[in-house]
């Protein structure tokens, strides 16, 4: 648990700080940013921003263009040494995923989903860094609030689904045309008149009709990306700091070393288990990326 | 948990590390992996190509040894029946040969005969003569009979 400075937090105080981004905004009195008194002084001002998620995402999203940059420049045609080899392993499952899946021609979508995939999977590995390690760390340095793991941001996540579906959107209308687009994609499926053999009158009332269900479906692509990727890390950070508690309890019950031994187990467990959801997370995006920009690629 | 600033914040951080990934990352990896890839390809081709060379040199292999082992019994054949051929006219030469020396030993000793004759019937004759001429050396003359006396001895 954390033991802050009075040591004396309540279990849903101890989730809450755990929960809460250190924020940063600019309000009528000028520069404003959570405090301890204070944590949510931004709330509802949208050009708040959360400096803790933006911080990591920015670290992380560093981390992989320098070690890959790094990587790249040195690399050797014969005898690549260990790093090197594990990141031609890397380029070449990007690349194969992408070969595989994605058909149509275009520079952007490998380099994309090779970014895509190693910096979310970065991003979600912060989840395995124990939960009050850096949170302690940012409060001795007096940064009240530190949430590590950017991909438990709904912002961030959003923030990359939302590019993602602006290229969505820029490719259909390229490669498709915006009557292609528009009316062919999403007005003229799932029930196609012309197929259905209807007459022109109820043209409009079908394509009306697909117009609403497809544009569900494109609206759900950037939403479901997003949500997945944020459900998945937000639910498996919460369990984390459940376990936490169970720490905390060592010290404030007679049978809390039971409850420890049991936190330990449970600790172990949950991060072995949390390793396969950080790379599936990981991968799913940047699988479901490269489906998506296939589809805007392609006309049926 | 509310959309703030962040979202844009992120949005924008995204494009950069794509951008930086696609601009000096992913060319730098790519141009390296398909370099090795079409050596590695190419080694392959050479590696078929040569097994392959080498099943035709074995094949020519065979045809040459087998030519070879062809050619040899040949030479072998002749040679022998060279050697055979030698071997006659060798013994052909020598009988000759044998014959040849026979023959001019059986005539020099036939000449070696008639030359002894000869001279053993000069002796005769004079010994004849000599003898006569003691015995009748009072009453005849030598020169008188020697027409005689030479008759006698191509008688002998």
């Amino acid at each position: 648990m954390a033991s802050s400075a009075d040591g004396a937090k309540t279990a849903s105080q101890y989730i809450e700080h755990h929960l809460q981004n250190h924020q940063v905004c600019i309000g009528p009195e000028g520069v404003l940013w959570s405090t301890e008194a204070n944590p949510i002084a931004c709330s509802g001002n949208f050009w708040a921003l959360n400096i803790d998620s933006m911080f990591w995402t920015v670290v992380l999203g560093v981390t992989f263009c320098a070690l890959f940059l790094k990587v790249a420049k040195s690399m050797t045609l014969e005898n690549p040494g260990k790093l090197q080899a594990f990141v031609e392993v890397v380029y070449d499952f990007v690349a194969t995923s992408v070969r595989e899946t994605f058909h149509g021609d275009s520079k952007l979508i490998a380099p994309l989903a090779l970014t895509i995939v190693c910096w979310i999977f970065l991003m979600n590995l912060m989840d395995l860094v124990p939960v009050d390690l850096i949170p302690e760390i940012a409060i001795l340095l007096g940064i009240p609030y530190m949430k590590v793991v950017p991909s438990t941001d709904v912002n961030i996540t959003f923030g990359l689904s939302l590019s993602i579906f602006a290229l969505i959107l820029f490719y259909s209308f390229k490669n498709k045309g915006a009557g292609g687009f528009i009316v062919g994609e999403l007005m003229m499926n799932p029930l196609n008149p012309k197929e259905l053999g209807m007459p022109k009158v109820f043209w409009p009332f079908v394509m009306a009709f697909n117009f609403v269900l497809e544009l569900v479906a494109l609206l759900a692509k950037p939403l479901s990306l997003s949500l997945r990727l944020f459900g998945n890390m937000y639910a498996g950070e919460l369990m984390f700091i459940l376990i936490a508690l169970l720490f905390g309890s060592i010290l404030i019950s007679a049978i809390g070393p039971v409850f420890g031994v049991i936190g330990v187990i449970l600790h172990i467990a949950w991060a072995i288990f949390h390793i396969l959801v950080v790379t599936l997370q990981a991968y799913i995006f940047m699988m479901l990326t490269i489906v998506y920009l296939s589809q805007a690629h392609e006309s049926h | 948990m509310d959309i703030n600033s962040t979202l844009l914040g992120q949005m924008i951080a995204f494009g950069l590390f794509v951008w930086f990934c696609k601009a000096y990352v992913w060319p730098l990896i790519m141009e390296v992996i398909e370099e090795r890839q079409t050596i590695i390809a190419d080694g392959l081709a050479a590696a078929s190509k040569g097994s392959r060379a080498l099943e035709e040199a074995e094949q020519e292999r065979v045809v040459i040894v087998d030519a070879a082992r062809g050619q040899a019994r040949e030479i072998v054949d002749q040679a022998n029946g060279r050697g055979t051929s030698i071997v006659d006219e060798a013994r052909v030469a020598a009988e000759s040969e044998r014959e040849r020396i026979l023959a001019s030993a059986k005539a020099e000793v036939e000449q070696e005969v008639n030359r002894a004759r000869e001279e053993l019937r000069g002796q005769v004759g004079s010994i004849a003569i000599a003898g006569a001429e003691k015995i009748i050396a009072k009453e005849i003359d030598a020169s008188a009979h020697k027409e005689l006396l030479d008759n006698l001895a191509a008688q002998i």
